[in-house]
């Protein structure tokens, strides 16, 4: 049999409150039960919510997948009974804020039937990507509390882990769900850890549990076969809370500190509870999806105390009044312990995933704070933290709003374990005053990165305003350039008209905007040239006119400006050459300059011949009246006709070749005109079209929730999204009653 | 009954500020008893005078500060500071040093800092000090012999009509080891019938007392051993190293036993508000009052120092807080910030 080891190491501060955990371990933790609906929302877990792949209406049983994981950290939701899918839609959810997210309802019809199951008792013959399958696809997450995703924490590169630490401190007053499941299926729990540490590949498995719980302990160590003993280490410790939270358990167990925003991993360790490594063994070895969990149901105001094993989605009242509780009595309704538990505004929640307790004590077992008395300074709550922070000191800052020296004093350190509250004798609500500094420095954050954004796009216009500049200023350049050589040239040659070509040339490349690579180019080298010669003006300066070296100075630092100004109107330049849109531009402003005759020129062409075309035959006419020779005339009006067809054939080449320069936007206005017109003229889209848009319309409608859900869960301002929605929705209600009208 | 949400811990210690402090109070009794019985009714009389004159004055300044009166009042922080300072003033002192020494220590040692939790300083060592600063004669003069023992009639007179008998008063042991160091040896201060041969019984007795309620304190988890045995211990081996000469210097019993040393220890630099916050800060502040306190006795002029020590150390509370910063969890050093 194994040994126990002793060997701890002591948690600083921490704080005895009353265990009250008696009261729920006298009886066997009780059968489950099948309630009137079963309510499961997408995100039970930490990560992104779960993707519905059932639909309203479907029968569905027992182990069924609902919703499938959706990215890394997410967690699958199954049914936990045979029924029929009655509902996906927003219900209100076990938090805080009493807020409310999606879900899905199951109407349960009694049968609890199960899916086909396909136990592995052999799991260690199974290749490790199946068990690894199997494991993320069963929706195990934590069940201690914290809800992550159990596949995710085991994923982890073996090379990395080296000890499995198991949690079974359970510290928290009152929950006694670790305990008993230990007492019960220490069998379960040790076959599931054993699954962990072959996935982990590690040698060491550490299993702290505290001394309050000698029935657990014993169990365990009776669950723990020869072969394993050496690997398997039961640590038992003092009772202290909170003993149980995460890292605190690891430096009992191990000595060693989890270094400050780092995780476990970093020091080679996976932490798990005791109730995952039962589920994860169900999940594996015998095909149970995660549907079910130990909840402790306690406090006064419950008439019959205990744990029970719960479905998951089983409403909250429903629980409690199989276990008679006393509304009247009943002072608030605790989810978790009394440290660190939620309370609840309405029992009409479903127990999820991570409920490990039902707390409903009475207002004389768990008494109000008194109204907050100012801190005196008595260094309790020093004495009391865990993680070696001065609760006092946070709590002043906090007051003051000093969040920088709040944030010194390690605030994110701050496990809100509630220790440093429960001892003060002012009755100060240390811990609401630290979550409202967290808020208020993750706030600032947030606000700080969106101005350096601000800042990121204004400095962003700022230079492009100034390339804008240059960019003038570099086709002033070349304007006078050409001008210069224009008028060089008619000095030369005399002839006053290769100097106006050339001007207008200039002219209309200055002007119509496309961007003359070549210019620029000259402008550049001209610059250069000037700062090579002003250099040079420079150096000769330095020993024959060194009194007036300033000012060859400034000139060069004149010319070397106007590089620097040149060569950005060039890169900027080159990358507008190949920008598409600026290469249709510059191709329609080809066509403008002369290049190709333009639409409209030859659109007036093809009038004009029109024109001619109709006197002609006028004329013809009246000629034929006059009975006089006509031959003449009908070969004018062919070569007419003939200079009509070419016309017409060169504007329709022209309008051809313009329609890919055009906006994607003016085919997408013509089919609109096209659906307006055919709608004015009273044929209206078919139904199948209806039929087809509105789908499109739910697919999209969909999307964006989607989209709010996530925005939701990351905390981001969804006003703009839910605008979208709303639109969205409104647009698909129009399209639903025109449907129907159609239908009808 | 509809449920009520607030956010966690749900459950709380039951200690209490007023806990805390009617603990402080039950365990000055015995030190009281014993001063009573040992000395004089002085005691009790100046407690009474302390405690009214403390109340009245608690409760005006509330009400000028718009404060809840009955709220801060029953926390009973006020009628601590009132019974330290009963305990630590001489028992025939004219009433008006006690109700002046109250005024002082509600007002200026508390009231002005902003109340309850603000004031920097110990209030009741703030006003011993600045009467011991500014009525020197009265504070020095008024301590009772052991060998007399004064009715509370003549008592009552000699506080309220300033009646006071040669006779009844004398200088206390660690005032007479002093003054007559210069001129007798050890053993003949030792003689005298203040010491009786070894150690001034009634001293010693109240000194237990005080003892016993501070680890009554300890017990109760009202304070912790930090304080008490830092400043102890570093008084006492300070006395035992230069007490070898006890013809030069008090030896360590005396400093111990017969001055203020235990009601200091564990009643007055233990008070919250105005000392270090961490075990560590504690031990640093309990052995610099322990080292001022000697020093003070040995050579300064005032007659005990625990007073002046402890508002020394007051001083220095919010450094000591800065330079013991505990490590927090996962930073392999602590971080102290910027002052
Ligand atoms: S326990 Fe409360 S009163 Fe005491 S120091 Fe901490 S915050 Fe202040
Ligand atoms: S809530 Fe934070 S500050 Fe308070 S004891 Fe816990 S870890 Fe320390």
């Amino acid at each position: 049999m194994n040994a126990i080891a002793k060997q701890v190491w002591a948690l600083p501060g921490g704080i005895h409150p009353p265990e009250n955990k008696h009261q729920s371990t006298a009886s066997a933790i009780a059968e489950p039960f099948i309630p009137t609906e079963l309510v499961l929302p997408l995100s039970q877990h930490i990560g992104s919510p779960s993707k519905v792949v059932v639909a309203v209406g479907d029968a569905v049983l027992k182990g069924q997948l609902l919703a499938e994981c959706q990215g890394n950290v997410s967690a699958a939701v199954h049914a936990p009974t045979s029924g029929v899918i009655s509902a996906i839609e927003n219900r209100a959810i076990p938090h805080a804020s009493g807020m409310s997210a999606m879900a899905i309802v199951l109407k349960p019809d009694g049968k609890d039937q199960w899916r086909e199951r396909q136990p592995w008792q052999n799991w260690r013959d199974m290749p490790r990507d199946d068990i690894f399958a199997r494991i993320a696809a069963a929706g195990v997450i934590g069940l201690g509390g914290a809800g992550f995703p159990t596949a995710t924490k085991l994923g982890f590169d073996p090379e990395r882990i080296n000890t499995l630490v198991l949690n079974g401190t359970e510290c928290e007053p009152y929950i006694t769900a670790d305990d008993m499941i230990m007492r019960e299926r220490a069998d379960e729990i040790i076959a599931g850890a054993q699954i962990m540490a072959d996935l982990l590949q590690v040698e060491r498995v550490l299993i702290g549990i505290e001394d309050n719980k000698p029935e657990a302990i014993a169990a365990m160590q009776a669950a723990i076969p020869d072969s394993l003993a050496a690997r398997f280490i039961i640590k038992t410790f003092a009772t202290k809370y909170p003993s149980g939270g995460e890292k605190q358990l690891i430096w009992i167990l191990t000595g060693q500190e989890v270094p400050s925003g780092r995780i476990p991993a970093d020091l080679g360790i996976v932490c798990q509870n005791v109730g995952t490594a039962a589920a994860l063994y169900r999940a594996v070895v015998q095909d149970e999806p995660l549907i079910s969990r130990i909840t402790t149901v306690t406090g006064d105001a419950v008439g019959q105390l205990g744990n029970r094993e719960v479905l998951i989605g089983t409403p909250m009242n429903e629980l409690l009044e199989a276990h008679n509780v006393d509304w009247q009595k009943a002072d608030r309704l605790v989810m978790g312990g009394p440290m660190m538990g939620v309370a609840l505004a309405d029992a009409k929640v479903p127990v999820i995933k991570t409920t490990n307790c039902l707390l409903l004590p009475t207002r004389k077992e768990l008494p109000l704070a008194g109204p907050e008395m100012p801190c005196i300074r008595c260094g309790h709550c020093e004495q009391a933290c865990p993680a070696g922070l001065l609760p006092q000191q946070m709590l002043f800052y906090a007051k003051n709003k000093e969040l920088e020296r709040l944030e010194q004093q390690n605030l994110f350190d701050c496990i809100e374990c509630g220790a440093c509250a429960y001892v003060c004798p002012s009755d100060i609500p240390l811990v609401q005053y630290y979550r409202f500094g967290k808020g208020e420095i993750r706030r600032e954050q947030a606000e700080h990165e969106k101005s350096e954004r601000a800042k990121a796009r204004f400095e962003a216009r700022q230079a492009r305003l100034e390339a804008e500049k240059a960019e003038k200023e570099a086709k002033r350049q070349a304007r006078a350039e050409a001008a210069r050589k224009a008028a060089e040239a008619k000095k030369k040659e005399g002839s006053a008209a290769p100097a106006a070509i050339a001007k207008a040339t200039s002219k209309v490349a200055a002007q119509s905007g496309p961007i003359d690579i070549a210019a620029l180019e000259k402008a550049v080298a001209s610059a250069q040239a000037k700062v090579d010669q002003a250099i040079v003006k420079l150096n000769e300066a330095k020993e024959t006119d060194p009194g007036n070296l300033p000012a060859y100075e400034r000139a060069l630092g004149k010319f070397e400006e106007k590089l620097a100004k040149a060569k950005t109107a060039l890169t900027e330049g080159k990358a507008k050459a190949d920008d598409p849109v600026e290469r249709a531009k510059r191709q329609a402003a080809a066509k403008a300059a002369g290049v190709g005759p333009s639409v409209a020129d030859l659109e007036k062409k093809v009038a004009t011949q029109r024109q001619r075309l109709q006197k002609i035959a006028e004329k013809l006419k009246a000629a034929q009246d006059n009975g006089d020779d006509t031959s003449a005339i009908e070969k004018g009006m062919q070569a007419t006709q003939a200079r009509l067809n070419k016309a017409q054939a060169e504007l329709d080449k022209a309008k051809a070749e313009q329609a890919p320069a055009d906006d994607v936007g003016a085919k997408a206005i013509a089919a609109a005109k096209e659906a307006a017109a055919k709608r004015a003229a009273g044929i209206g889209p078919s139904a199948d079209e209806l039929r087809g848009k509105v789908a499109k319309q739910q697919e999209r409608l969909a999307k964006i929730e989607q989209k709010l859900a996530d925005a939701q869960a990351a905390g981001e301002d969804v006003s703009a999204i839910e605008k979208g929605r709303d639109a969205t929705a409104k647009r698909l209600e129009k399209m639903q009653a025109e449907l129907a009208q159609l239908e009808e | 009954m509809p449920l009520i949400t607030l956010s966690s811990p749900h459950s709380a210690k039951p200690t209490k500020i007023s806990t805390v402090m009617g603990t402080v109070l039950l365990c000055m009794i015995p030190g009281f008893i014993a001063l009573t019985v040992f000395f004089s009714y002085g005691y009790l009389i100046n407690l009474a005078l302390a405690v009214v004159t403390a109340l009245l004055l608690e409760a005006g300044s509330l009400a000028l500060r718009k404060r809840p009166i009955k709220f801060f009042i029953t926390d009973l922080s006020v009628v601590v500071t009132a019974a330290l300072l009963a305990a630590s003033l001489p028992p025939f002192a004219p009433w008006w040093i006690t109700v002046v020494g109250t005024a002082t220590a509600v007002l200026f040692g508390k009231h002005i800092f902003g109340g309850m939790g603000q004031n920097p300083f110990n209030p009741a060592m703030l006003a011993y000090a600045l009467l011991l600063v500014s009525f020197p004669v009265q504070m020095t003069t008024n301590w009772p012999v052991v060998d007399v023992y004064v009715s509370i009639g003549d008592t009552l007179r000699a506080i309220f009509a300033g009646n006071v008998v040669d006779g009844w008063v004398g200088a206390t042991p660690l005032d007479y080891y002093k003054l007559n160091l210069a001129t007798q040896t050890a053993d003949e201060i030792l003689a005298s019938s203040l010491f009786n041969g070894w150690l001034p019984a009634g001293w010693v007795w109240v000194s237990l007392a005080w003892l016993a309620g501070g680890l009554v304190l300890i017990w109760r988890r009202i304070i912790t051993w930090h304080l008490p045995v830092s400043m102890i211990a570093t008084l006492a081996l300070l006395s035992l190293v230069f007490g070898i000469d006890s013809d030069s210097f008090t030896p360590a019993s005396i400093h111990l036993l017969a001055g203020a040393t235990m009601l200091g220890a564990f009643f007055i630099i233990t008070d919250p508000v105005s000392c270090a916050t961490s075990n560590r800060g504690k031990l640093v502040f309990g052995a610099g009052v322990g080292v001022l306190t000697y020093v003070i006795r040995t050579w300064g002029n005032y007659p005990d120092a625990i007073a002046f020590a402890t508002l020394l150390m007051n001083f220095a509370a919010p450094f000591i807080d800065h330079y013991t910063k505990p490590r927090t969890y996962g930073h392999t050093k602590a971080h102290k910030g910027h002052k």
